[in-house]
């Protein structure tokens, strides 16, 4: 969020709720939509370490709003970020380990975990084929996020069926 | 069993064991399966588990060493090669991965053909093709011959042609597995839309993407079923599809 944040304010000036509305408008229905709070907080944070600054702006009928812009520091820092590629997503280590040290337990069968696994996440697939289809289809952002994560999800489901090939006993 | 509807499809025992050179090689070893009407079936499973030979089995394209067949109540495993050919007219559709059209007939011709061999008056076959071919967004295309479409548009013109019998059961092996993303899309896109107009379907595929359009996924391993899971799209955990969506920093 902290970084996404200083990205929205290369552009211009902004508060808090227009920089929500921004992050929404972008990234579609899709995505979890950052909570307001979670924003100030962040913006907040972002201001004592200087990388941006706020201004207090009157408001009429209002309590004051407080406009934040892009110090040259925030700008280096996001330029930074442009620098650097991110790194790699991870096996999920936390299943992994559970397949890996189910037979020394005694406690679970690694067949059994692999199919209650997949079940899982073909039906997170399914969700996300469902958001693929209502989500607005010339949002390419928001397209482009879900075939991430379905593509992702699929190299789970094709590591999953490794595993299952792998460790079935032979008849 | 009573208490339950006939099953649209059912299988017991199936076993196909492929004698080429070498070892044979077991195929299908032993598949009990009920599918009921307006079931949205995927099968999935590694390449060589067997999964496309039991979908022949199914639609009597292979027969099976040993088990029974059923379709809608009837004992079908000793059809005639003759009587499996009108079957599969008149109760089951099938679409294949290489589409499988007649290359030198006209997309009109490819999808009125089957029609007309079903007994329906010209008439009829080119009105059922008409509808079926500006559903699946190919009004235009009638006079094309099928080495001038996208492989996208082949499997489309396929899938009328197995559709404009109004089959009962649809059979699709790999449906989308020589298409590209946007193809691939677009078949699963189309096979949600039949499903939920009530067509019965049984669908293999390697894809989990296009499995997943389905709500009951058949996991096949070495010619058995491995797991048999009816999908209700729910991600049983908290996170759910937004901790997968979700970027973090």
């Amino acid at each position: 969020m902290r970084l996404a944040l200083l990205a929205l304010l290369a552009r211009g000036p902004a508060h808090g709720y227009e920089l929500k509305q921004d992050l929404e408008q972008l990234l579609g229905s899709a995505y979890p939509q950052p909570n307001v709070g979670q924003i100030y907080v962040t913006l907040g944070r972002l201001e004592k370490t200087g990388l941006i600054e706020g201004e207090e702006v009157e408001q009429s009928s209002r309590p004051n709003k407080k406009i934040y812009h892009l110090t040259d520091a925030g700008r280096d820092e996001l330029r930074a970020w442009y620098e650097e590629t991110a790194d790699e997503p991870r096996v999920r280590d936390e299943f992994f380990m559970k397949l890996a040290l189910a037979p020394q337990t005694g406690l679970a069968d690694q067949i059994a975990l692999i199919n209650r696994q997949r079940r899982q996440y073909l039906n997170t697939m399914r969700s996300l084929s469902k958001l693929a289809a209502t989500e607005n289809r010339d949002n390419r952002i928001s397209q482009l996020l879900i075939e991430g994560a379905m593509l992702h999800l699929q190299a789970d489901l094709d590591w999953l069926e490794r595993c299952q090939e792998e460790l079935e006993e032979p008849q | 069993m009573s208490d339950r509807p006939v099953p649209l499809l059912r299988a017991e025992g199936l076993v196909k064991t492929h004698h080429g050179e070498g070892a044979p090689a077991h195929a299908v070893r032993g598949v009990d399966l009920r599918v009921r009407g307006g079931e949205f079936v995927a099968i999935t499973g590694p390449s060589g588990a067997g999964k496309s030979t039991l979908l022949h089995l199914l639609g009597g394209l292979q027969r099976p060493d040993s088990g029974s067949l059923w379709l809608d109540g009837e004992r079908t495993d000793a059809y005639s090669e003759s009587r499996w050919a009108v079957e599969r007219r008149k109760r089951i559709g099938i679409v294949f991965q290489f589409f499988n059209l007649v290359s030198n007939l006209s997309v009109a011709d490819n999808v009125e053909l089957p029609a007309l061999l079903a007994g329906l008056s010209p008439r009829q076959a080119r009105a059922e093709r008409e509808g079926l071919l500006a559903e699946l967004g190919l009004a235009g295309k009638d006079r094309s011959m099928p080495g001038e479409l996208s492989g996208g548009e082949q499997q489309r013109v396929a899938l009328a042609r197995a559709l404009v019998n109004r089959p009962p059961l649809l059979l699709a092996d790999e449906p989308a597995g020589s298409l590209d993303s946007k193809g691939t899309r677009e078949v699963m896109r189309l096979l949600s839309r039949f499903h939920q107009r009530g067509q019965t379907i049984v669908l293999v595929t390697h894809d989990a993407r296009l499995a997943s359009a389905a709500d009951r996924v058949i996991s096949f391993f070495d010619g058995r079923i491995a797991d048999d899971a009816e999908l209700d799209g729910t991600p049983s955990r908290a996170t759910g599809i937004s901790g997968v969506l979700e970027l973090k920093d």
